[in-house]
């Protein structure tokens, strides 16, 4: 039933966890669950994880990153040391998040999730963090930043040590 | 007939019965009406994805997927209007809007089914300029090519797959605009878990995945005055050129072929059959020594390069059981390049070997080190599909229905209806155990016709006496059904002395590198590969020489060149080795 001569790169409690799954009826429903567990311990799901994952569960690879990737749950990138979240609700939206998401982007130079070279910083989008007067928000480190402009955004930067 | 039972329904104002669990779209194709349809097909299970079918009910305000949604008792249909025909063109412009505009220079152009859909839908126009999708072309693997910009998201190559051959190596990833049918982590063809087995190119509606294109360098070679080109024909082309011809599936058309190749500028055309009764030969001889000292049993065959994949991906622990004997076309290729070379006085360097195959799996198995010559070249240089083969006659302007029969060539050329029947499912048992039969027992086999072994169902078993002793076999077509008969073996639940597996089904004349079906067919169709199927049995038992064994040209073989079966020379060149793939993929 068990492979378990495999070695694996997840933790051992992670890895009887998942053993345990596949033992139940209709194992492959627990597939969800288990990208779960994985990335709530390791933040985030590497290749060698999904791997990893399919191989514990037999599910197949292809089925394991395509529902992975269906939802905006889960990252395929460690976030940056600091994780700078936009809200892109309906009001951020119309009052230009936008603009602000992608002027972070340009600053630092990656794709949205990517983490800057130095691993300091990353740029996700939320939907409504609930505090729409202020709109357009964004959070850093539990740090809220109001009505903020593109124009802002280098002295945001600033703030957590960052210079071009 | 119990008419209780049964469903009645209105289709277009005419008055049917349908089984419980039909759909609209299956009562709508038992009156003759033909509700456009893209994602669907018929040996699929059902997605409803591309919306096209759909069709309207009387006490329904919306339009319902007539592939999914299950008839129903007084139902009354309308499949065609005004109305669901603007929205089913709707539909199919909104698809063109997100495909590359480039039907003219599309190797699929004219055999497409969305453009199709497209000109039967009366989509005249492209209305929307939006984004369109961006992925990098596939062209890692020297089987199978794919461009994710040309998919329509139908999930047709995403379920045969899976449904069909067990492997599950694609599947729609990400979400929205981003889908794509494609391996884990969008990963190119030759890291994934793929087998080169080409089904996901005969289902694909459109041109994003296709074979690796070779006619190119074949059209140089021909041209290359330094260079001896030879063609191979594998058995079941002959069974499914005509296709292209507009003949009627399962018309035999060997002797056009031959002539249509000759005239294309071939220097000689040889039959893969011929290496099928070789093949037949060495197994022959491999199966009884094994039987005799009860090991590696049960033998498994290893003609079907997709199926030597799948084992290397899926099951490496059968490694020792698989037959060492390279396939016809490997062996046939071998010879090419070291028998005829020196029969004819020619220069192995300077012979470029083609192989005309029913497979994109054979790309694969011709790239693969195992094969190469010693001076560093492989021993087959190009090999085509049937549909690349058909393509080149067009475009060399072969009048291919006019065309006399010839002959193959010599010394390669003559085979046995045992070598004919190898590309149809049962085919290589059967050859297997005429000669098999004569070799254990010494005696005569008077009917050479294994009944028994015959048949397009996927899975079937069968146990033959061979002088006294029971015989096991099974044998398998579609790998999801190979899949089933290991679980069998592995569980000994049963025990088997051989085991016929081909990748694809109903067997090489099912080949993923075989015509788009004409018209009133389909890929898989069961039917077509039956009428496929039975033009090779036509051909053997039109023949005097039916077994292996007995091939003139083999016997000559055998005591000019190679010596015994499994000789030193024989191993050399007709045997080969398998390794685990470094991807395994999961069962």
């Amino acid at each position: 039933m068990s492979c378990c001569s495999e070695e694996y790169t997840l933790k051992e409690k992670i890895v009887e966890k998942l053993q345990d799954f596949r033992g139940r009826d209709r194992s492959d429903s627990y597939l969800i669950p288990a990208l779960q567990i994985v990335q709530e311990e390791y933040g985030y799901l590497s290749r060698q994880h999904l791997d990893e994952v399919a191989r514990l569960l037999s599910v197949p690879y292809a089925r394991v990153t395509g529902v992975a990737s269906f939802y905006q749950f889960f990252n395929f990138q460690p976030a940056g040391e600091y994780e700078i979240i936009i809200c892109t609700g309906t009001a951020c939206h119309v009052r230009g998040a936008g603009a602000v998401f992608d002027r972070f982007l340009e600053e630092l130079g990656v794709e949205p999730e990517e983490p800057t070279e130095d691993g300091k910083f990353s740029v996700t989008d939320a939907r409504c963090v609930g505090a729409c007067s202020k709109a357009p928000v964004v959070i850093i480190e539990e740090k809220v930043y109001s009505h903020v402009a593109p124009d802002d955004v280098p002295d945001i930067l600033a703030d957590f040590g960052y210079s071009p | 007939m119990n008419s209780e039972d049964k469903i009645s329904l209105v289709i277009d104002g005419i008055r049917t019965e349908v089984e419980p669990g039909a759909t609209i779209m299956d009562a709508a194709d038992q009156v003759g009406v033909h509700i456009p349809r893209l994602c669907y097909h018929p040996e699929l299970s059902i997605l409803g994805a591309c919306r096209i079918c759909i069709v309207e009910l009387e006490k329904r305000e919306q339009l319902v997927a007539s592939c999914s949604y299950p008839a129903e008792e007084d139902m009354v249909v309308k499949t065609s209007s005004p109305e669901l025909r603007r929205h089913r063109r709707d539909i199919v412009e909104l698809i063109l809007d997100n495909h590359p505009k480039d039907c003219q220079t599309c190797v699929r152009d004219g055999n497409c089914e969305l453009q199709d859909s497209a000109y039967s839908l009366g989509v005249r126009e492209r209305l929307f300029e939006g984004e369109r999708k961006q992925y990098p072309e596939d062209n890692s693997s020297p089987s199978i090519h794919r461009e994710p910009d040309k998919c329509i998201l139908c999930g047709r190559c995403v379920r045969v797959c899976d449904e069909v051959q067990g492997v599950t190596n694609l599947w729609q990833q990400n979400r929205g605009f981003e889908s794509v049918a494609a391996p884990a982590h969008n990963a190119d063809i030759m890291e994934s878990v793929c087998i080169h087995c080409g089904q996901c190119v005969n289902v694909c509606p459109t041109a994003s995945i296709v074979e690796n294109n070779v006619t190119d360098e074949v059209f140089e070679a021909i041209a290359d005055p330094d260079l001896h080109v030879v063609v191979q024909t594998a058995p079941s082309i002959r069974a499914a050129l005509g296709e292209g011809f507009g003949y009627d599936p399962g018309t035999p058309v060997a002797g056009k072929m031959v002539t249509a190749l000759k005239m294309m500028g071939f220097d000689a055309v040889f039959d893969t059959d011929l290496g099928a009764d070789l093949t037949i030969i060495e197994e022959a001889d491999e199966f009884l020594n094994r039987f005799e000292a009860g090991e590696k049993l049960p033998l498994i065959t290893s003609c079907s390069p997709g199926w030597v994949s799948f084992l290397e991906t899926f099951y490496p622990e059968l490694i020792p059981n698989a037959s060492t004997c390279k396939s016809p076309m490997s062996m046939l290729s071998s010879l090419t390049k070291s028998y005829y070379a020196e029969q004819a006085g020619i220069a192995p360097e300077n012979i470029y070997s083609v192989a005309a195959m029913p497979c994109t799996a054979k790309k694969y198995e011709a790239a693969r080190p195992e094969h190469e010559t010693p001076w560093g070249a492989p021993y087959t240089d190009a090999v085509l599909t049937t549909r690349e083969l058909i393509w080149m006659c067009k475009c060399m302007g072969v009048d291919f229905r006019n065309l006399p029969d010839s002959q193959f060539d010599r010394p390669l050329g003559t085979a046995s209806g045992g070598g004919d029947i190898f590309g149809t499912t049962g085919g290589v048992t059967e050859a297997a155990l005429r000669t098999a039969y004569e070799r254990f027992t010494g005696e005569t086999l008077t009917n050479v016709d294994f009944m028994e072994v015959r048949g397009v169902q996927g899975l079937r078993e069968a146990t033959i006496e061979l002088d006294g002793h029971n015989v096991n076999i099974g044998v398998a077509n579609g790998l999801q059904n190979a899949k089933e008969l290991f679980e069998r073996l592995l569980s000994g639940e049963k025990e088997y002395h051989m085991l016929e597996i081909m990748a694809c089904p109903g067997g090489c004349v099912g080949g993923g590198g075989q015509p788009y079906p004409p018209e009133d067919t389909f890929a898989l169709d069961p039917e077509l590969v039956k009428k496929r199927a039975q033009a090779l049995y036509t051909i053997d038992s039109s023949k005097q020489l039916r077994k292996s064994h007995e091939n003139p040209d083999i016997k000559e073989l055998y005591s000019y060149y190679l010596g015994e079966p499994n000789s030193e020379r024989a191993h050399k060149l007709l045997h080969t080795s398998y390794k685990p793939s470094e991807r395994q993929g999961i069962k």
